[in-house]
């Protein structure tokens, strides 16, 4: 029966060309236009660590006062100053923690043909390959020993491996950043969680993956600057030792706490450790603290861009228009054929045929305008990079699971839109029809 | 010659037909209004003027590598000087930042030193005496700097200048009589006085989001060469030759000194694909906006013309009727348009209805102003002129039904 009422769907479908090609143009627009703009929001909203998501934290510590909160819904700076985050290592709460910042360092190649380059490259703790989870290549992480004793060695990436030793294995020879040579311990294979997770404060959630990883201690004995954000309250004095000293944040900091249970203990201690600074004098304020894991942080740094929300509305309520189109031009189609539909209920077709009939010819009618959706959702995820920065729209691309929802969609929607038709069709009076012929 | 009366009880025999097309253009309105009002302030936000030459300056970024971090003042200096002899260049300043860079500095400014709250907030440059003529702003009252009022400074032990200059917006909003020339201003917490020795018609601030719109013309020029290792160059080129600047200036530096890097990507750019960098995605959403309207209105307009075509098809007979009892072509056509008419009443004034309420949500939900009433009248015209257009073509060949069709198989 399926495969008769598809032909006799086609058929129909045929016999007034203009009309479907207005509907399946009209249901393809509409899939294309919310699929495309779904693709950015999905590839924007992704959970960059699924397996580690709620055991990594970010704390925050409002060492500002209420002055600066209250402009800020009561919370604390999204950043950590020099002073916690230090403080905050040496207690060691969390099962791995790492204090961190994009360094701005440039990689001076040996070869002197070639002119020094940067790549993006951060300073953090040894206990940061495992809290993240990341893959070796070659090698593995520095110690915990190498971090205090401010060793001068390096992670690269897989990327930086390839252009400075053709992919070779370059554990144990050495890079030259900022003119100072370090010693490469480790080749990172490509990691590139999307969005950066680990530094939104900094890069909004997309940058390039990071090629050059060095200690923290290191970076900051050298007086490497941040190349991210430093935001002060107060004019931190001058020169760098004032300014580690200050009251300004400018580090990102990450403690891995495997259950709820240690969650909370160290939400306690961040409490304790605030009305200790409270009783030392440096802040006069109740401690005020926030503890969120990787799912809450995305989501309070608001790293969906606003472009992404407006536009998956716009095409939401695009796709509600195109179906409100549909609804009309299936009801002008299937109430055209009312004699046809009479002569079979009085042969015998009983309402539910009827029904399975329209419904199969809408679904015929879905699937045409998944197809042409589908053509128009590559054209779409092609053209995202003029409306979004090219970090953001490399990640929309038309895979599977896309393709297959797009389908999926469009044949949805067309049926949803045709039960009011298909209903009308079904309360066709066959002696009425049969009478004024 | 309306005939509302018998449209009326028409309709209420197509009642689903009627709402469809009535929701239709109800719900294009609400986003076409929308989008266009979206499209209108991306728009205003790209055509802002930034104040400088755009069309003879070009920007190179660069960072020395293997110096001190805050020690790169003889570097710069030779950089300057190496720039300011290149056959074609008018003139070069080595800053912190420029209009529509991105990154730069701000500060709050206060007019009392006693005042706990700034007055205004401002974007922060650091450039010598020759930043005015590099950016071509038109100074308003004063003078410029003198080369003897520069001083060398390491970003984190900026001195509180004596003389500043500052931009029309700012020094307005500091002294709203008008009188802000050789006043002083306070920079961040700082207790000396920096006076104001020159105002500059326009300068733009280096960010361009919605989050600096409060502050967006408000800028201060401080007397400082910075010796960060970190720099921008501004280069004016003499009239028509940026094209050369732009080959020979960075060749220039990395012969002078290969110890730095110039990003590939946004190292060496004219102002032109600054300024088409920095409003991408203004461009981009007012185009995406544009392109959304166009298709809905091409997708009503086609839903218009499909029901309106099936009522003509079932109504052969009645419309032959008419005709046989005197009604002439224009009746018909009449018929038709004002039975679409009466609809779209209908379907934009619920739209403009819809249109506000999604406005007022977006205003709660993201950064976006209040829609004008403009925008929604231009909405209500084009959907009753592009529903009266649709119906046209039905409505004509409902005209040219013969009377003979009352006649046939009844």
């Amino acid at each position: 029966m399926f495969a008769y009422y598809l032909q006799l769907g086609l058929r129909s479908l045929r016999k007034n060309p203009l009309l479907t090609l207005l509907m399946v143009l009209a249901i393809g627009c509409g899939v294309a236009a919310s699929m495309t703009t779904y693709s950015v929001f999905r590839a924007t909203s992704n959970n960059p660590i699924p397996q580690k998501s709620s055991q990594l934290y970010v704390p925050q510590i409002d060492n500002w006062g209420p002055d600066s909160s209250k402009d800020n819904k009561g919370e604390p700076p999204n950043a950590m100053t020099y002073t916690d985050a230090i403080n905050l290592m040496r207690d060691k709460r969390a099962k791995r923690q790492t204090a961190l910042y994009p360094t701005a360092v440039s990689i001076v190649p040996a070869d002197a043909n070639m002119l020094p380059f940067r790549e993006t490259s951060y300073g953090w703790y040894a206990d940061a390959f495992g809290m993240f989870d990341i893959p070796f290549q070659y090698g593995h992480g520095w110690t915990a020993g190498e971090d205090e004793s401010h060793a001068s060695v390096a992670v690269i990436g897989k990327a930086l491996n390839e252009k400075l030793f053709n992919g070779a294995n370059s554990v144990g020879k050495n890079i030259n950043l900022n003119g100072r040579d370090y010693r490469i311990v480790g080749v990172a294979e490509k990691w590139n969680p999307e969005p950066v997770f680990y530094d939104v404060t900094n890069t909004n959630g997309f940058d390039d993956p990071i090629q050059v990883f060095i200690p923290f201690t290191r970076a900051v004995e050298l007086k490497t600057p941040t190349s991210g954000n430093n935001n002060c309250n107060h004019d931190p004095g001058k020169g760098w030792d004032e300014w580690i000293r200050s009251e300004c944040v400018w580090l990102g900091f990450w403690a891995e706490l495997p259950t709820k249970a240690e969650a909370d203990a160290y939400r306690q201690y961040l409490n304790g450790y605030s009305a200790e600074q409270q009783r030392a004098g440096r802040f006069r304020w109740a401690p005020n603290t926030r503890l969120r894991n990787v799912v809450e942080w995305l989501d309070y740094q608001k790293v969906v861009p606003q472009e992404a929300k407006v536009s998956l509305m716009v095409s939401l309520g695009f796709l509600l228009i195109c179906l409100v189109n549909t609804v009309g031009l299936l009801l002008a189609k299937f109430m055209r054929r009312s004699s046809e539909i009479g002569v079979r209920r009085a042969l015998g077709a009983t309402r539910r045929e009827i029904y399975i009939q329209f419904l199969i010819e809408a679904a015929a009618i879905g699937l045409a305008g998944g197809v042409v959706g589908l053509l128009l959702t590559g054209l779409g995820v092609m053209g995202v990079s003029l409306v979004f920065e090219p970090d953001i729209a490399k990640l929309a691309t038309l895979d599977v699971s896309l393709v297959l929802l797009t389908m999926l969609v469009a044949i949805l929607a067309t049926v949803l839109a045709a039960f009011y038709p298909t209903w009308r069709a079904a309360q066709v009076q066959p002696a009425w029809q049969l009478k004024s012929n | 010659m309306l005939q509302i009366k018998p449209i009326l009880a028409a309709l209420k025999r197509h009642k689903a037909g009627t709402v469809l097309i009535a929701l239709q253009i109800a719900l294009t309105l609400a986003i076409v209004c929308n989008a266009l009002f979206i499209i209108s302030q991306r728009l205003d936000r790209i055509h802002r003027p930034t104040g400088l030459v755009e069309d003879e300056i070009m920007a190179i970024q660069t960072r020395f590598v293997g110096t001190e971090e805050n020690n790169a003042g003889p570097m710069i200096k030779a950089d300057l000087a190496a720039l300011r002899q290149l056959p074609g260049v008018q003139d070069v300043v080595a800053i912190n930042s420029y209009p529509l860079r991105g990154g730069g500095w701000s500060t709050g400014v206060r007019t009392d030193v006693d005042a706990k709250d700034s007055k205004a907030h401002t974007t922060q440059y650091f450039a010598d005496e020759h930043t005015l003529p590099t950016m071509g702003v038109r100074l308003l009252e004063g003078r410029n700097f003198r080369s003897d009022e520069i001083v060398e400074a390491d970003p984190q032990a900026v001195p509180d200048p004596a003389a500043i200059i500052v931009s029309k917006a700012l020094a307005d909003k500091m002294y709203p009589d008008g009188h802000a020339l050789g006043k002083a201003l306070y920079i961040g917490d700082s207790k000396k006085p920096s006076t104001i020795i020159g105002i500059v018609e326009r300068l733009e601030v280096p960010w361009n989001g919605t989050w600096s719109d409060s502050f967006y013309e408000n800028s201060l020029i401080q007397p400082v060469q910075l010796t960060s290792a970190f720099t921008n160059y501004l280069i004016r080129a003499k009239p028509g030759q940026l094209a050369d600047v732009v080959k020979t200036a960075p060749a220039t530096l990395v012969k002078l000194n290969r110890m730095r890097v110039i990003p590939n990507d946004r190292g060496v750019r004219t102002f032109a694909e600054v300024r088409e960098h920095a409003y991408k995605g203004d461009r981009g959403m007012a185009i995406l906006m544009g392109v959304v309207c166009l298709v809905l209105l091409g997708i009503t307009a086609a839903g218009i013309v499909g029901l309106t075509s099936f009522w003509v098809g079932q109504r052969r007979k009645q419309i032959g009727v008419r005709r046989a009892l005197g009604a002439t072509k224009h009746d018909i056509l009449s018929y038709f348009l004002t039975e679409n008419l009466l609809i779209g009443v209908a379907g934009v004034v619920i739209g403009a209805l819809l249109a506000i309420a999604m406005n007022l949500w977006l205003v709660t939900q993201y950064e976006m102003a209040r829609l004008s009433v403009p925008y929604v009248l231009v909405g209500v015209a084009a959907l009753l002129l592009l529903g009266q257009g649709a119906t046209l073509a039905p409505a004509m060949r409902a005209s040219r039904v013969p009377p003979v069709e009352a006649t046939r198989s009844v």
